[in-house]
């Protein structure tokens, strides 16, 4: 086999940075620190090695190896599963709950980060393989191989990355006022509250937002409940909610404004700072699952202007 | 599972009895309206309910 050793070696090393590279340890803490991230960190080097010796496989005519190969792919597909089991189990011990919107997208994220990973290797191994083949010296191959399977990991990296909200519609701070026990922001009601202490607290401790769409693809997108579900969740955990399990007054909910198609949501935060909530908001990702594109289409064209 | 009562009424806290009737909803009638907060809060912390207001002197307990 190492015959083959200067493909499968930088393809393995490239592979497992280019899974390195999407493997994030951020406020959200998912994958969770250390042990989901040595989980996945595992199965990035696994599939590196898959992706790596494909080529060298099928050189040696060796073509049962390429169907094992296909046998082992499908099982980045539990990955997926994996996710969001373990997910929807934590779900609800969730102050404000992720969604399942929210949950399918980071399941995906995570399978598609595996193929990615094989991906890159394949693309390594390749290149070095068919310049050894064109009589070219090996150090010379190898280094263009290292060199395309930076380009690539930038690509992948580039070509997955998500819309922000920021990207879809502008933040602006927003006004809490109660129409009698019922919670407005700007004139949307979003819910009532009957307890008087609470709509005390609300008055003096709320912060609002509007999130108002750029254009009809976005008010399609926000209008997706596991969206905004998003939104809450991402709110919530990065400003710290003031809310504990028996007191369902301050889940922050997003409301939509049925006329216009603006999202408005009120939150109670340990540090009342409008600017941070709008920052927050703005920081959520565009859910792959929640998003719509009626401007693409043609009857949607038409019902836009 | 979770397995409970949601988005139904539990209870109704009044203190107006004619615009109540009896029915499968326990309904506790308060002598004032500090009397309906305070039940309307013990209650619901009891049953992780939220509280509504029906701006007709009623509270209704609901759990979402």
């Amino acid at each position: 086999m190492f015959e083959y050793g200067y493909t499968i070696i930088p393809s393995i090393v490239l592979g497992v940075l280019s899974r390195l590279s999407m493997l994030r340890i951020d406020s959200r803490q998912y994958p969770s620190y250390p042990q989901g991230t040595f989980s996945h960190l595992t199965l990035g080097i696994i599939a590196a090695a898959l992706g790596s010796v494909a080529v060298p496989a099928l050189a040696e005519k060796e073509f049962a190896a390429v169907t094992f190969l296909a046998l082992a792919a499908q099982q980045f597909r539990d990955v997926r599963n994996l996710e969001r089991q373990s997910l929807d189990n934590m779900e609800p011990t969730e102050l404000v709950a992720r969604g399942t919107a929210y949950i399918e997208d980071i399941a995906k994220a995570f399978e598609a980060r595996n193929y990615m990973t094989i991906l890159t290797s394949v693309i390594v191994s390749i290149v070095i393989f068919t310049l050894t083949q064109a009589n070219i010296h090996k150090t010379l191959a190898i280094l263009i191989g290292i060199l395309i399977g930076f380009i690539a990991i930038i690509y992948f990296n580039r070509a997955i990355s998500r819309q922000t909200i920021q990207d879809i519609a502008d933040v602006y701070p927003a006004k809490i006022e109660f129409q009698g026990p019922l919670l407005t922001v700007n004139g949307v009601i979003i819910m009532n509250i009957g307890l008087k202490a609470s709509r005390e607290i609300y008055m003096k401790n709320g912060i609002a937002v509007e999130i108002i769409p750029k254009d009809e693809n976005g008010i399609a997108t926000l209008a997706n409940l596991g969206q905004r579900q998003a939104i809450q969740h991402n709110a919530a955990t990065q400003l710290g909610i003031r809310k504990d399990k028996d007191e369902p007054d301050f889940t922050p909910i997003a409301r939509r404004d049925p006329h216009t198609g603006n999202v408005v949501m009120a939150i109670v935060s340990l540090e009342p700072d409008v600017e941070c909530l709008v920052e927050a908001v703005k920081n959520t990702i565009v859910l792959e699952s929640s998003k719509r594109k009626p401007l693409d289409s043609k009857a949607g064209r038409k019902a836009a202007d | 599972m979770d397995v409970g009562l949601k988005d139904t009424i539990l209870a109704i806290i009044t203190t107006d009895r004619d615009v109540v009737s009896s029915g499968s909803v326990p309904i506790f009638y308060a002598k004032d309206e500090d009397e309906k907060e305070k039940i309307a809060l013990l209650i619901a912390k009891v049953t992780l309910g939220m509280i509504h207001d029906l701006e007709n002197g009623c509270y209704i307990i609901v759990k979402h």
